[in-house]
């Protein structure tokens, strides 16, 4: 059996899963004050009388991190930047302990001026004396030469709890994002650790022993154990939930889009053939442009519980929520208001709903059904809309091979997968309002938590060899070994999946969830004179987001049932 | 806090990992290797207001406005060029739908060593990707006065040769001496057709120059022309080639230097040409080049080994930059009036010249002939022949062309007899059409 917990904006989700049904699940309001409070009672409710020992893993998506970076509850942390000629560094400060120093590396991770000792020794002191304990270190091209981000690293000692090195974060380039994915894992880092540990220690007490695994924002798992090195990859894992979980109803051999239709947003990702589409860059949260993986996802304001006006004589929904519909009392009409006018939507009290919408018909000139109507429908309209924006943004991603801008693949989803509070009603109305074939996720109203349970872990290595210079370097997992002058893209190819297997175990991965593929392989002759004096290798590889193998057929068969449909 | 530009800025990024000339030219799939590192790791493309697009393709209509292509453009130009010129006419578009204010294709292969007519490659050049831009939007939004300012090292030789005749498009150039350079042309006195006296200006520097000497023929020659010529729209052939650690010239300009040139230029679009130092100096003159387009400080961007009192120039040059100045500016004024003087006193010009493409190994010899027309730039008519064998006759009506040279080019095209040539020509500019017809052999 394995457990999936979701902690939603309004509720925590908890499901059990047996062999090939789900044995429970259970909601528990989220109480944002007390996070811990809405896990462990979710976790106590789920484990209730289930022997420990017949329970292999449970997996945890939280909004811990991601609640800390919006609401700016950040820990104190100290951030070193070496930065060298390029854009002047002082424009990426993240708080007031930032230092940027002397040192600086090249596009080929040649170091071109050494780090000064006595800078890095008067900021330690300094923060010493304040009393600092987490601490970012970032250099430019870091990811091509880590020497100087560890050579800081020594300096500074061990007087400090937790040093987030730019390199180990991700291989990929960007050092403005570099430093915001430092400073977020620094800050981050000891209200995941107090707050984990906990969940550890009141699992234990009981005699749960299970392992216990974080989801990811790209959709992917890692132990516990690690995500204390990482406790930067656990922000907004909560939509990958979603999209995880509607992942075996998707198809095959197409490319789907999802939609998660909430109560304040409606979140949206693509699949390829189950596969999610990962962000190229990585997520941005509160302002904060990172390096940390993440799924392509799109957010939009408007969901069940939006506000509905009428602005300037023309209907307006959200982008913000005001409360609950009106149907549960509520200050301002919603469109879930709309959906009990129409009868499509039970809610509460019936009366409010159609209350709420008639001054709205009045100024429309409507009946109130038709007003509801209208509601209903802008609702989808604006969702649409976004689904095309974002279609429309992903293949306009920037190519740079004439093969990729010849034969470059188009994403065109002819599937959508609803879920979410709303999702049968949606359905039906988009299903008409489009040439999508549009379903609903069975299970809507825990896919999150199913997704989370059934989730593999993910994992990326970018190595980067550089024969003229003799070396193949891959800092994020701290690797570096020097090459022959006949190394090649296949050697390199085989040392990223080496690489790419070992940290997989390390994050916990069982062997059967290890599928590696091929993102990224370029090999270019250096040519300086007339003559070739190298090869610059660049590869990219990964274990694609999933579901573990052994319950890929078990969540076909969970989805099966009694899948909730709407009428239109 | 959001990094914001200055002013908006399109940026087509484009360096072709997959096409290369040969194995080892200059001109191969590493060029901008790591200028796509410096760019990426300078995470300019997070920043509000800096744009990145993807190219259009460039279609065979497009190079048509533009070129006469022997045998036809497929067979001498592959699709890295339609991409290359594509990038160019994409930041054009947006520029003219005024998504961006300002725009810089950053692709490769360049183009600046392309004329109007091509038999192959000259100068690792087959198309001109800035014309094929410039006539795409004259065709599509009905920009007139365009303005070109060549930064490359070399004498854009194939754009003065595009506009050489055209009284519209200020082309000016500045570059190495051509006593000392490829392609060995762009002196002084070479000003332009005699319908288009003073549209084309050539700034021979010496070897050695340095940001001085750029700097001070920008504000004392090429700003005080520009504000004279007052263009819709100014372009910029960036090549970086100027670069002291540049492997095939002999100049001191910086990173520095061209930021700072390009944020006094403030060109409205910006294209990438020549430039072989990709690891020395394309990652940081293209990080100087897009701060200062955005309006962003540039003033750290240096190269690693950047030392300014080695690489200044002589007191020597300084003078002879000085004297150059003035010169170019007399002759400017020497010149005003022999537009009218040519109206009055010819009839038709002729003139014929031998080009080298170097790149092919191709010799071709032209003869031109112009109407002097008194009341356009009067109907072209190109009669080539290379060492392969190949033989044209090319038409070129010019965009504002009178009725009488619009009749005379179609006369000219369709009446056109000659026992060895493979194909006849007419550009129709007025019209957008482009006719070919076989000859008889």
């Amino acid at each position: 059996m394995i457990i999936g917990l979701d902690v939603g904006g309004t509720n925590t989700d908890v499901v059990l899963i047996g062999n090939d049904l789900i044995l429970r699940q259970t909601k528990v309001p989220t109480d944002h004050s007390n996070l811990f409070e809405s896990v462990w009672t979710g976790l106590e409710e789920i484990t209730r009388n289930v022997p420990p020992e017949s329970i292999g893993r449970a997996v945890l998506s939280t909004t811990l991190t991601t609640n800390a970076i919006v609401e700016k509850k950040l820990a104190d942390t100290g951030m070193i930047v070496c930065s060298g000629p390029g854009m002047d560094p002082e424009l990426f400060r993240t708080n007031d302990h930032y230092f940027c120093v002397s040192g600086s590396i090249d596009h080929r991770g040649r170091e071109i001026q050494p780090i000064d000792p006595r800078e890095i020794r008067a900021i330690t002191s300094r923060w010493r004396t304040a009393g600092l304990k987490h601490v970012g270190i970032v250099g430019k091209f870091s990811v091509r030469n880590p020497k100087q981000e560890l050579e800081i690293q020594k300096l500074l000692g061990d007087d400090f709890d937790f040093i987030a090195l730019g390199h180990r974060l991700s291989g990929n380039l960007s050092f403005p994002r570099r430093i915001a994915t430092a400073y977020l894992n620094a800050s981050v880092y000891p209200i995941h650790k107090r707050f984990f540990e906990a969940v550890r220690s009141s699992l234990d007490k009981k005699g749960l022993h299970i392992p216990i695994y974080i989801l990811k924002a790209d959709g992917g798992t890692m132990s516990l154990e690690s995500s204390m090195n990482y406790p930067g990859q656990t922000i907004l894992s909560g939509p990958a939930a979603s999209v995880m979980g509607s992942l075996p109803f998707a198809s095959e051999s197409e490319e789907t889009l999802v939609l998660d239709i909430g109560g304040t947003t409606t979140d949206m990702a693509v699949l390829i053939r189950r596969a999610p589409l990962l962000d190229p860059v990585g997520i941005e949260l509160s302002g904060h442009k990172t390096l940390i993986r993440s799924l392509k996802t799109r957010s939009i304001g408007l969901g069940g519980d939006s506000a509905v006006r009428i602005v300037d004589g023309v209907l307006n929904i959200g982008p913000d929520r005001q409360g609950l519909p009106m149907t549960y009392g509520g200050p301002l009409p919603t469109p879930t208001d709309a959906l009990v006018v129409l009868g499509k939507f039970s809610g509460g009290d019936a009366r409010a709903s159609f209350n709420g919408i008639e001054p709205l018909a009045d100024q429309l000139g409507m009946s109130v059904e038709n007003a509801a109507d209208h509601i209903f429908s802008e609702a989808c309209r604006k969702i649409l809309e976004a689904t095309d924006q974002m279609i429309a943004d992903i293949n306009s991603k920037p190519v740079y091979t004439v093969h990729e801008i010849l034969e470059g693949h188009q994403v065109k989803p002819k599937e959508m997968l609803v879920l979410g509070g709303p999702a049968p009603a949606f359905a039906s109305r988009l299903a008409a309002l489009t040439d999508f074939h549009v379903r609903v996720v069975p299970q809507w109203q825990v896919a999150n938590a199913i997704g989370a349970a059934l989730a593999k872990n993910t994992s990326e290595v970018t190595l980067f060899a550089d024969t003229e210079q003799g070396v193949a370097v891959a800092p994020e997992e701290n690797f570096a070994q020097s090459v022959k002058r006949d190394f090649d893209k296949k050697g390199a190819l085989k040392l990223a999946f080496d690489l790419l297997r070992k940290k997989c175990i390390q994050q916990g991965a069982s062997d059967a969830e290890i599928e590696m593929e091929v993102l990224e392989e370029l090999q270019f002759n250096m040519v300086r004179g007339f003559y070739t004096s190298g090869r610059n290798i660049r590869v990219k590889v990964q274990v694609k987001p999933g579901l573990i193998p052994e319950y890929r057929e078990i969540a076909e068969t969970l989805f099966k049932d009694n899948s909730p449909s709407g009428t239109d | 806090m959001m990094l914001q530009t200055k002013t908006t800025t399109g940026l087509v990024f484009f360096p072709a990992f997959d096409w290369a000339i040969s194995a080892t030219h200059p001109e191969r799939e590493e060029r901008l290797l790591y200028t796509q590192d410096q760019v990426l790791e300078e995470g300019l493309l997070d920043v509000e207001g800096l744009i990145e697009y993807k190219p259009d393709l460039a279609t065979v209509e497009d190079i048509q406005r533009v070129h006469f292509c022997c045998p036809d453009e497929r067979r001498v130009i592959t699709e890295s060029h339609l991409i290359s010129a594509g990038g160019a006419k994409k930041i054009g578009i947006e520029v003219m739908e005024k998504r961006i204010e300002r725009g810089f294709a950053l692709v490769r292969p360049p183009g600046h060593h392309a004329m109007r007519v091509v038999h192959g490659a000259r100068g690792f050049c087959n198309i001109n990707i800035e014309a094929i831009m410039i006539e795409y939007l004259r065709q599509h939004y009905g920009v007139d006065r365009v303005a070109i300012v060549d930064t490359d090292c070399h004498h854009g030789d194939g754009t003065q040769d595009i506009y050489w005749h055209d009284p519209d498009t200020l082309f000016i150039s500045l570059h190495q001496d051509g006593r000392t350079l490829y392609p060995g042309s762009g002196f002084h006195n070479e000003a332009g057709g005699p319908t288009a006296v003073g549209s084309t200006v050539n700034i021979p520097l010496p070897p050695r120059t340095s940001e001085e000497g750029f700097l001070y023929m920008l504000d004392e020659v090429i700003l005080p022309i520009l504000a004279e010529f007052k263009p819709d729209l100014i372009v910029n052939s960036a090549g970086q080639d100027n670069h002291y650690t540049d492997p095939i010239t002999n100049m001191c300009f910086s990173a520095q230097g061209y930021a700072e040139l390009t944020s006094r230029l403030r060109p409205d679009i910006a294209v990438l040409e020549g430039g072989y130092s990709i690891e020395g100096a394309l990652p940081y003159v293209n990080v100087g080049i897009i701060l200062a387009l955005a309006g962003m400080d540039y003033s750290k961007v240096r190269e690693p080994d950047y030392q300014p009192e080695k690489t200044r120039q002589s007191q020597d040059t300084t003078r002879y930059i000085e004297k150059l100045a003035a010169v170019i500016m007399e002759n400017r004024e020497k010149n005003a009036g022999l537009l009218e003087k040519h109206r009055a006193t010819m009839k038709f010009s002729k003139r014929e010249r031998s080009v080298f493409y170097d790149t092919d190994q191709i010799h071709e010899s032209q003869r031109e002939n112009l109407r002097v027309c008194p009341d356009c730039s009067g109907a072209l008519a190109i009669d080539s022949d290379t060492d392969r064998g190949n033989q044209i006759y090319a038409v070129h009506i010019p965009r504002k062309a009178c009725k009488a040279c619009q009749e005379l080019g179609y006369q000219w095209f369709e009446t056109f007899e000659g026992k060895y040539y493979d194909r006849v020509f007419l550009q129709d500019r007025p019209r957008d059409q482009y006719l070919v017809r076989g000859v008889k052999r």
